[in-house]
């Protein structure tokens, strides 16, 4: 919403403050101020002057000399404008002036500074100006040539300010208007917030009745056929129509709200339409069959030609303005070419009426056309500002001499909506504000803004154009807008205390992420709807349970459709992203959610499960990704050894490099290294590994409890063992039989050194462990080692493992 | 043999010996005169042995005569060697010098994201003034994220040009508040939660704007509560996260589940509030919304609003990331460019 300081003027003509002021105490007190442009930048002694004589350059076949009378003095002035004649008076910028633009209508940053000087030989002493010299264009200012210099009327003043006399001496301000406040929508009601804001007295518009003394009734009939999408229907009639310019105090407050000039009757409804917030129509009455105006809903496949000459699709629940024959008007949105106010138009019928804003709302995107007329009606409008436009458009009508306003006014307005009113309870308002206020405080707040007390109720009755106003806490922020955001307290609250604490499963993600970083990964973060090209690329099965996802209603585009099911995506593009950036050795970790639907389509929520994903490409390889799995498990107190199954299964995964990380049981997640077709897929040259655990998994066996075993008394012993071992067999099926056979004295085992190749028979790899046993209560003996070093040889030999000599 | 020609030989024997340790200029010679003199076969246990050609009166003088020489040989080869040591040691530290200029070998610790060092600072201050901190799902049913926060079917806030929809009833959550309502229904009162997560805007990418965003929700329902103590609260807030020297502003707004409903500023950190071009010249930053909680919603989510009051507020995490850390693309946030992440 923009107005210009001079029309919310018009209103509170007492307000006497600089635009920075304004903006400053409109936002604090709620109606916030975005910006605000001053017309009159970078325009400087610029004044009327009249043109006296005109001479022909020595020099310039183009240019022309003229003497100007500015008041003060005549000066002369060189100029190539085509269009001036003598006794023009135009505007003109005296020496050491300054203008905002050239014409060609681009405005520079600081503006042109003007200084007297000889333009091919010729003295000239400053210049006559263009609309765009002046900052401005002819869309605002339609009396303006298309080419050169701008010519007053008659009357105007030689010598006064050519600024004012243009409205140029105002200021635009631009509002963010919440969608509580409709009223706030209109000039009036930024006016009344003004008004309120600085204690001024505010002046709304005098509505006089207007109208001769035939009746409305008699030119038109109106039915509405559907009350709860149209609550009111108001209908006044104006004959006798001379179509013509409107005033120019009008053309500049349109202007400057950024509305078009056009003509006296469609000015008249946009200025209206400004000043109440009220969006009007006019049609030509005589395209009206019956003389007949019906409000109903559109058939179901009904089609409409709108005054922009587009045919459009309707359905049941768009309403339609009619007449006995044919729809003539998209009710609230557009009317239609066949009902256009044309030059020749004699007798209009004015429409103001107030429709069921969601209704609106959802039409408008349905036929894709929103109008200003849509975007004010959405909102939902109060069906008593009505009557007060469309007499107040009448009245302009009556007074600018554009027609012979008709009497009376057909009036559809099935019930009438009342003003609510609301208990006045000071105590409860200054407990929500934390104030101590007195009522006569409160009371002359909220009188500020027409909340008048019903001292015979103990109520506020707050007017209909408040529709925002429902309970105590309402009128809490209006008694606090008033007396100041700022002035309120600022206090802690008192009460139980209470312990702050982070929940155990956002623990374990902040051990995850110092794990992570520890071991040489950053966090990245990755979007979680992705394309369900995504499971192709990453080589799933057709039929692979990870593709049913969640799928987006409205997505942003294919790519942005589904739910991920699996965090890989994310991770592999990163890791693409940085490949392709040149980055070496990256290394990213992520912390987010996977979301895996109970059924398709949706029920119910779908398991949103946290995961802890891994990647890398560069140094490092398997086993690194394995050592940061275990040290997160460290960290979060797991300290028994987790196990790697290699048949995990993940096409993703090089077949014979990947594992599924299982504890006590349960798959925490897998590892693996990127297969290459998935690593060409995504661009990603090289070796990546990745990791993937859940964190939901994690949160069963993590702790944070620990409990200190002592150090051991007794000397360890140590033995090594070194075998051939059929390539088949892995580290982990020895390291079974060590663990299950070793006997409560096997403390520990370590792999420390592994060969396959020259000395090597064939189909076997030399392996060598070393073995530590400790007894917890005495010195081991010899027969205790030999006896468990003899079990673990028997385990060993059932897997084809031979003892090197 | 004599007392005298004993004494005689044992001078020698001294001189000569004191003369060796003088000369040795390492440990292992010092160790041959040890053995020369002092050892099985040495000179001195050489006089030793032949005690036994001392007439027995003179022996005790004659054994105190060998002791003597071998207490000062002893100790000038304890001397010597501690000499020797020393300088062996100022020679070996001599020659470690090392460059402390070469390149450090350093463990190479991955770097956190700049949204979750914004949420780990936010969520310090409110942990440390009583805040549990609470999640809720990131897709929502509609009943979550709209209706129990007073935004009916309807309400401009529920279009489509905003919300990503699942279907009618469930919806990618659009803001943290949903976990207000789910917390408030749970009845346990009196309630100091904050609430982080992940909520989706149907925006294009591009500098500004992203479809997925984080915001930290908080709320406070107890029996005293004012506008007063959000005023009080949100100042302490913005102190800790930009400064002491912070200046708070609290600008009237409109949100469906408070009322009365206020945006915060705060004073421009960059300036100091005297306008520059990061505040676009006002001094001041739009920092957060809130609001005292709606009776409304209070009454939709099982809460007596006559007994309870409540405040809540909510922060854009991104907002707060890109302003603090001076960053001026969201899109680096989710691009996952190691030279951007390895700046935090």
């Amino acid at each position: 919403m923009n107005t210009s300081l001079s029309w919310i003027k018009m209103y509170v003509p007492d307000l006497d403050v600089t635009a920075q002021e304004y903006t400053d105490a409109m936002t604090l007190s709620g109606t916030k101020v975005e910006n605000y442009e001053r017309l009159d930048e970078h325009l400087e002694k610029i004044v009327i002057g009249q043109i006296e004589s005109i001479e022909r350059h020595p020099d310039a076949d183009k240019l022309i000399v003229c003497q100007v009378n500015v008041g003060a003095e005549t000066v002369q002035i060189v100029t190539g404008a085509p269009n001036v004649k003598v006794g023009d008076k135009v505007p003109v910028v005296l020496d050491g002036g300054m203008v905002a633009g050239d014409h060609d209508g681009h405005k520079s940053a600081e503006g042109t500074r003007i200084k007297a000087g000889k333009l091919r030989g010729v003295e000239s002493k400053g210049m006559m100006c263009s609309i765009e010299e002046l900052g401005s264009t002819r869309e605002f200012y339609p009396e303006a040539p298309e080419y050169g210099i701008y010519i007053f009327p008659e009357d105007a003043v030689v010598g006064e300010s050519a600024i004012h006399a243009l409205g140029l001496d105002d200021t635009i301000i631009e509002y963010e208007i919440t969608s509580n406040r409709v009223d706030c929508y209109s000039v009036i009601g930024i006016a009344r917030e003004a008004a309120a804001t600085f204690g001024k007295n505010f002046y709304p518009p005098q509505v006089k009745a207007t109208g001769n003394s035939e009746n409305a009734a008699d030119y038109i009939q109106v039915k509405v056929e559907d009350t709860e999408l149209c609550p009111r229907y108001c209908a006044r009639v104006v004959k006798n129509v001379k179509i013509g310019p409107s005033p120019k105090w009008m053309q500049r407050a349109l202007a400057a709200n950024g509305i078009r000039p056009i003509n006296n009757l469609v000015d008249i409804t946009n200025y209206v339409m400004e000043e109440y917030g009220q969006p009007m129509h006019a049609y030509d009455l005589d395209t009206i069959a019956g003389r007949q105006i019906i409000v109903r809903r559109a058939g179901a496949e009904e089609t409409f030609v709108t005054l922009d000459g587009q045919e459009r699709k309707m359905d049941g629940n768009v309403l339609m303005i009619c007449d006995a024959e044919k729809a003539v008007g998209i009710a609230g949105i557009m009317g239609g070419e066949n009902s256009m106010i044309t030059d020749n138009v004699k007798t209009v019928l004015f429409e103001a009426a107030c429709f069921n804003g969601t209704n609106i709302r959802l039409s408008a995107k349905r036929i894709g056309l929103r109008t200003d007329a849509s975007g004010k009606f959405e909102k939902g409008l109060d069906p008593n500002n009505a009557q007060a436009a469309i007499d107040r458009a009448c009245q302009l009508m009556e007074e600018l001499g554009a027609g012979e306003v008709v009497g009376g006014m057909v009036d559809v307005y099935p019930e009438k909506r009342e003003p609510v009113r609301v208990k006045f309870e000071p105590e409860r308002i200054n407990d929500i504000l934390g104030t101590s206020l007195t009522s006569q405080e409160m009371l002359s707040y909220l009188e500020r803004v027409e909340l008048a007390y019903d001292e015979a109720t103990g109520e506020i009755v707050a007017p209909t154009f408040r529709q925002d106003i429902h309970c105590t806490a309402d009128l809490a922020e209006e008694v606090a807008r008033f007396f100041g955001y700022d002035n309120i307290p600022t206090t802690l609250p008192s009460g139980e205390a209470t312990t702050g604490k982070l929940p155990f499963k956002m623990r374990v993600e902040a051990v995850a992420r110092d794990v992570a970083e520890y071991c040489g990964f950053s966090q990245g973060m990755c979007y979680s709807f992705e394309s369900p090209k995504v499971y192709d690329k990453l080589l799933l099965d057709k039929d692979d349970p990870l593709r049913r996802a969640i799928t987006i209603r409205n997505p942003l585009g294919e790519d942005f459709s589904i739910m991920r099911t699996i965090s890989l995506n994310g991770m592999l593009t990163s890791l693409a992203t940085n490949y392709n950036r040149r980055n070496k050795n990256v290394r990213l970790y992520e912390l987010g959610n996977v979301y895996l639907p109970k059924e398709l389509p949706l029920k119910e929520l779908p398991k949103e499960r946290m995961m802890f994903t891994l990647g890398m490409y560069g140094d490092g390889d398997f086993y690194d990704m394995k050592g940061v799995i275990e040290e997160l498990l460290d960290k979060l107190g797991m300290r028994k050894r987790p196990e790697y199954d290699p048949k995990a299964g993940k096409p993703f995964l090089h077949p014979g490099r990947q594992a599924e990380v299982c504890y006590e049981g349960t798959t925490l997640g897998f590892l693996g290294e990127i297969h290459p077709q998935v690593a060409d897929n995504y661009g990603i040259g090289g070796r990546a590994y990745v990791a993937v655990i859940d964190v939901l998994n994690l949160l069963e066996f993590a702790t944070f409890d620990r409990k200190y075993t002592g150090l051991a008394k007794y000397p360890a012993v140590t033995r090594d063992l070194s075998m051939v071992v059929p390539k088949q067999v892995l580290a982990g099926d020895i390291e079974h039989v060590l663990m299950q056979r070793g006997g409560k004295i096997l403390e520990n085992y370590q792999l420390f050194d592994i060969y396959e190749g020259a000395q090597i028979k064939e189909g076997y790899k030399s392996m060598a462990y070393t073995v530590v046993f400790r007894s917890k209560d005495r010195t081991l003996t010899e027969e205790d080692i030999n006896g468990a070093m003899k079990k673990i040889l028997n385990g060993l030999q059932g897997l084809g493992v031979e003892l090197r000599q | 043999m004599s007392e005298g020609s004993i004494k005689e030989k044992l001078q020698g024997i001294l001189e000569h010996a004191i003369a060796d340790i003088e000369a040795s200029d390492a440990l292992d010679r010092l160790n041959d005169v040890r053995v020369n003199v002092l050892g099985k076969k040495g000179e001195l246990t050489a006089v030793l042995k032949s005690m036994k050609d001392v007439a027995p009166e003179d022996r005790p003088k004659v054994g105190q005569l060998v002791n003597d020489a071998r207490m000062s040989i002893e100790t000038k080869l304890e001397e010597a060697k501690a000499k020797l040591e020393a300088e062996f040691r100022e020679r070996k530290l001599a020659a470690e010098v090392i460059d402390v200029t070469l390149p450090a070998k350093k463990a190479n610790v991955g770097h956190r994201h700049p949204n979750t060092i914004a949420l780990e600072e936010v969520e310090r201050i409110f942990v440390g003034m009583g805040y549990e901190v609470a999640e809720g799902p990131e897709i929502e049913y509609d009943l979550y994220n709209f209706e129990k926060l007073n935004i009916p079917e309807g309400h401009p806030a529920k279009d489509e040009q905003d919300t990503f929809y699942i279907n009618d009833e469930i919806v990618l959550r659009t803001q943290t508040s949903p976990v207000q309502a789910r917390v408030m229904e749970q009845g346990k009162l009196p309630i100091r939660m904050i609430s982080p997560g992940r909520v989706f805007r149907s925006d294009e990418v591009d500098a500004t704007h992203s479809p997925s965003f984080h915001q930290i929700e908080g709320l406070v329902i107890d029996k005293h509560i004012t506008f007063s103590d959000l005023k009080g609260t949100l100042e302490v807030f913005a102190k800790e996260l930009f400064g002491p020297e912070t200046k708070t502003k609290f600008r009237p707004h409109h949100f469906p589940f408070t009322e009365p409903s206020a945006e915060m500023d705060v004073s421009c950190f960059k300036c100091g509030g005297k306008g520059c071009r990061f505040c676009k010249g006002s001094g001041w930053i739009e920092i957060l919304g809130c609001g005292m909680v709606h009776p409304h919603v209070l009454e939709m989510c099982g809460i007596d609003p006559n007994e309870y009051v409540g405040f809540a507020f909510g922060v854009g995490l991104e907002r707060i990331a890109l302003l603090k850390y001076e960053i001026d693309d969201m899109r680096l946030l989710y691009e996952n460019d190691d030279r951007f992440l390895s700046q935090f």
